[in-house]
Parts: C-alpha cells; structure tokens; sequence
C-alpha cells in the first residue's frame, strides 16, 4: 500500500494557483525527492498532505486515511522535520524528546525506552542533559531528525533537513537518513542540494508551477534528460569562442560569465579548448543540477 | 469534542515555568503585593475608611483581581507570542496528532492556572494581615479567580492571534488594560465616579471579577453572582473563539 497518494490536488492563494492538479504516489520503503524552485509549490504540498491545510481540489492519502478529515490519526505514524528549527529552547535534550513524545499520547516510560536508541541515531549519546543552546547547529539539526522519530513513524517528511549544515554534519544527517531506508521507512525529502537528491533518492519528481513535471530515479532523469558530458567554460575570450562552439557541443547556454556546453562527445571540445589559452573549464559528467536547470530554467523565482 | 489532548501542551508549559519559577514568581507575585501594600498603608493613612473598611481591607480584593488579569494576560500575550511566533513551538505541535484548538486550550487552561497562582498569593497575604472577615468566604475567591483567569486568558488569546510582533500588544494594555485598572474598582469604588463613567465601567470584564471579589473578602454575599459569573465566562468564551478562528487564519491557511 502506498503511503501517500496525491491525486488532482489543487490550492490557490490570492488567486494563484500554488498547486495545480498535482498527482504523487509514494512507494513504500523508498526516499523520495520532491525537488523544485523556490515557489514551486514543494511546502505547500507537504502541508497538504500532512492535512494542515485542505485542498481546493483533489484528495489526499496519508497512510490509508483521507486527509485532512482524519489527519490527528494518520499523524500518530509520521515524523517531520520541519525547516525552520522549532526545537524548545528552554528544554534539555531529554526534555525535548520528552515532551515532544507525550503529543503522540507515549506514556513517559514509553519514551524514556526509546531515548537512548534516538540519542544513538543522531549521534548525541551522553548529551542527553546538555541545553539545547549549548549545542551546535548540526547537533540541533540531528535532535530535530531525532525528534521527528520519536513515535517510531513508517513515513518521514524532511523539508530541507541540511540547509545550513556544513559538510561534516550534512554527511552524518545523511548516514541517518540511509539507515532509516535501510529499516524500511519510506522517506520524503525536499531539497535545493541535488547533489543530496542523487545521494539519496530513489525516486525523484521535479515540481514547477504546482505540478510534477518529470518523475523518476536520478540516473533515468540524467540519462533520459541530458547530455552525458558537460564542460563549463569562463575566461577571456569566452564571447569570440562562443560563436564556433555551437559547432563542438550539441547544447550551449550561457549564465553570467560561464558558458555550458552540453556534449555526447567531449574530447573534441576539450581539444578545441586546449587551443585557447586565456580560456579556463572544466569537463565533468552530466548530474542532476543540469537536468533541475535545463527543465525549470535559471531565472531567479523570487 | 473536548478531551484531554491538550494536556500534553499545558504540561509542557508547566515544565518550563518549574524551570524558571524563581523570577516568574517574583514578578508575578512581588509585583502586586507591592502595589497593595505601599497604596494601602501609604493611601490608607491619609483616607479614613472606603465603603466602612480600612482602606488596605478594600484594595485586597481589587489587587487580587487585577493580578490574575495581569498574569493571564501577559502569559496569553508575551509568552504565548513567543511560543507561537518566535520559537515556533505551536507549529512543531501541529506536526503531531494534536489539533490547533488543542494547542489552543492547553494555553488557555495554563494561563489560566498561572493567574490562579497569583490569586492564591494574594489571599496568602489577606490571610496573613487579616484583612478579611469570614475566613470560609474567602475560599470562594479561587473559584473567582479561577472564571476571572479564563476570561482574560481567552481575551489575550484573541489580540495573540491578530499580533504582528510584540509591540502590538501594546494597544491591548492602553486601550484595554489600563482603563480597566483605573474604572475597574481597583482603587475605589464605582460609585465615586460620574454616573455614566460608572456606567461604562460596569461593562468591564474587570469590574464583574471585583463585583464578585470585594463582598467575599469583606464578609459579604456578592450580589448578582450570576450575572458577574456568566459575563466572566461569556468575554473569556468569545475571547477564546475568536483566538481559535483567528490562529487558524494565521497558522493553517
């Protein structure tokens, strides 16, 4: 059974349609990417399926209950790590998951059972006493993951876990959220790192003006939606040597000083380039970034 | 549906009072003693007697009144303002099973046991100097207290609900609160002001609390106790539903 469908949902604000017929089914046990610019819709679709807010149109699926009608009993089976850091500041870490757990209706020694083995998830064993304001940012960011599986939840939401994180404490939220897959829990992330997307997802759909636009693994979308090579280029001469590269690469868009050129073959470009000294690049393989760029543009959102 | 969900929400402000109680009493506490002792002694010197008591007998009441108000409406404004805006703290509940209006009653029945607490202070020092008549009446302050919590803790609810930051609030202390100190009956009967002044005065959610309040610590039976009781419940009641509406407006749309 999927734990989340979303059919035909629709919202408007002011008159503008944030979501716009939107469909999404998720496949149990699986992470899954919900990937979009800035003012695609992405936060508004998870309030929608957490039944925070109802739907103009369309019907939403929490774990087998119709949303938002039944979203306090659906909710008792799900985690959230909401974007903005809502932990209680006034509260140790123990307390934190303490009290956060007595919202699922947990018995206080229900909780403390699971305490240790939360502190060990997110890495924060023998900080269990320590004041929330004397933990880092990262370590914050692993109590709210920690929080979010208080109830032991089948389904996690996870809006932007690692914005914010240095590299360090995105890798460790990352080796939590494999191991969560690893139990079978399925997953929902969204993100603006697709580098975190590719890591992580096995299913991804891109949102653009309120509605899924493609759908599928990182792989099948790279494969399916680019060119295999990319190699960006920026330096003196770029303007002259744009003119005869259309003839090199199969694709070129230019962004600001660096061109892109998009290539099934990129030897000859890269000779091409060897010719021209003033110019710098840098040949890579095609990643999700270019697919997210190619389908939903590089105008700024807001 | 009523239930005992929003326990959970009263118990979580329980537990970060228990933590700061030692400057949260004395504020809430310290504060209104010192009013009722320097005015009483210091005022109660010049003045003969108020309404055939001394004047220190007579402003127990009205302190007592007006530090519940005080206490229910600072928790239902600043703190509650700050759990819902600045820490967020009502959104993370609303990721779990709880509902806003939850959410809502656990913060309406803390406030209101917050000012409780105040109430119980007051009569402590009442009890203390004598400044009653009839012990056992005096008893029938807390559930007095108890609708005079409600009612303001609803009421701040709803300027919560409405507030764009902190200085918002206020408009609510001197267009509302303020006024209710001064023609309340806190410091003096009604009856001393102009008759139409005394009028207005009377609509005051304040001024059926000291109604109720005054004649117990004086020996007396409060006269129309219902009618005081039920404005009590009826200002806190739509206080309170105007705060459910209007957070939902804010939080849920």
């Amino acid at each position: 059974m999927s734990p989340l469908i979303l059919r035909g949902l629709t919202k408007s604000y002011g008159g503008v349609r944030v979501v716009d017929g939107l469909d999404l089914e998720l496949e149990p046990g699986r992470c899954h990417g919900l990937l979009g610019p800035n003012g695609a819709g992405k936060t508004t679709t998870l309030r929608l399926a957490l039944g925070l807010i109802g739907a103009d149109a369309g019907t939403v699926d929490l774990l087998g209950y119709p949303m938002p009608a039944e979203a306090a009993l659906a909710r008792r089976k799900v985690g959230v790590v909401p974007q903005v850091d809502s932990l209680d500041p006034d509260f140790t870490v123990r307390e934190n998951l303490l009290t956060y757990g007595r919202y699922f209706g947990m018995k206080g020694r229900e909780i403390e059972a699971r305490i240790p083995y939360l502190l060990e998830f997110s890495g924060l064993a023998g900080k269990a006493d320590a004041p929330i304001n004397n933990l880092s940012g990262g370590m914050r960011r692993r109590l709210t993951l920690a929080r979010a599986l208080v109830n032991d939840p089948d389904l996690i939401f996870l809006d932007e876990p690692t914005t914010g994180l240095d590299p360090q404490a995105r890798h460790l939220i990352w080796q939590g959220l494999r191991r969560l897959i690893g139990q079978g829990k399925t997953l929902l992330l969204t993100t603006h790192f697709m580098d975190e997307a590719e890591r992580l997802c096995d299913v991804i759909s891109v949102l653009d003006q309120g509605r899924v636009i493609v759908r599928g693994s990182p792989r099948e979308l790279i494969v399916k939606h680019i060119e295999p090579h990319v190699v960006e280029i920026y330096g003196d001469g770029l303007n002259e040597w744009k003119d005869c590269a259309s003839s090199f690469c199969k694709r070129c868009e230019q962004a600001g000083e660096t061109l892109f050129c998009y290539t099934d073959a990129p030897d000859k470009v890269v000779a091409q380039l060897e010719q021209q000294p003033g110019l710098r690049y840098l040949h890579r393989p095609a990643n999700l970034e270019d697919v997210f760029l190619k389908l939903t543009g590089r105008d700024l959102r807001d | 549906m009523i239930n005992l969900n929003w326990y959970p929400v009263w118990r979580r402000n329980f537990l970060v009072w228990k933590k700061l109680a030692g400057p949260s009493l004395l504020g809430n506490l310290a504060d209104p003693m010192l009013y009722m002792l320097g005015l009483g002694y210091g005022l109660g010197g010049l003045l003969q007697s108020v309404d055939g008591v001394p004047y220190l007998n007579f402003l127990a009441a009205g302190t007592l009144a007006y530090s519940v108000m005080n206490s229910a409406t600072f928790e239902t404004l600043y703190s509650a303002f700050s759990r819902m805006h600045v820490q967020k703290t009502w959104e993370a509940i609303l990721n779990t099973p709880l509902t806003l209006k939850e959410v809502l009653l656990g913060e309406l029945f803390w406030a209101t046991s917050k000012s409780l607490l105040s109430a119980v202070a007051i009569m402590l020092v009442i009890w203390a100097l004598g400044l009653y008549d009839n012990f056992t009446m005096t008893l029938a302050l807390l559930p007095v207290a108890l609708l005079t919590g409600f009612c303001f803790a609803g009421m701040g609810l709803a300027i919560n609900a409405v507030s764009p930051n902190f200085d918002f609030f206020l408009y609510y202390f001197t267009l509302a609160i303020t006024p209710m100190i001064l023609l309340g009956g806190v410091f003096y009967p009604p009856s001393a002001l102009p008759v139409w002044l005394a009028d207005i005065a009377a609509w005051l959610p304040l001024t059926h609390a000291i109604e109720l309040a005054r004649p117990l610590v004086l020996g007396r039976i409060p006269s129309d106790i219902v009618l005081h009781g039920l404005a009590l419940i009826a200002y806190g009641g739509i206080g309170f539903a105007a705060a459910l509406k209007l957070t939902t407006r804010r939080l849920l749309k």
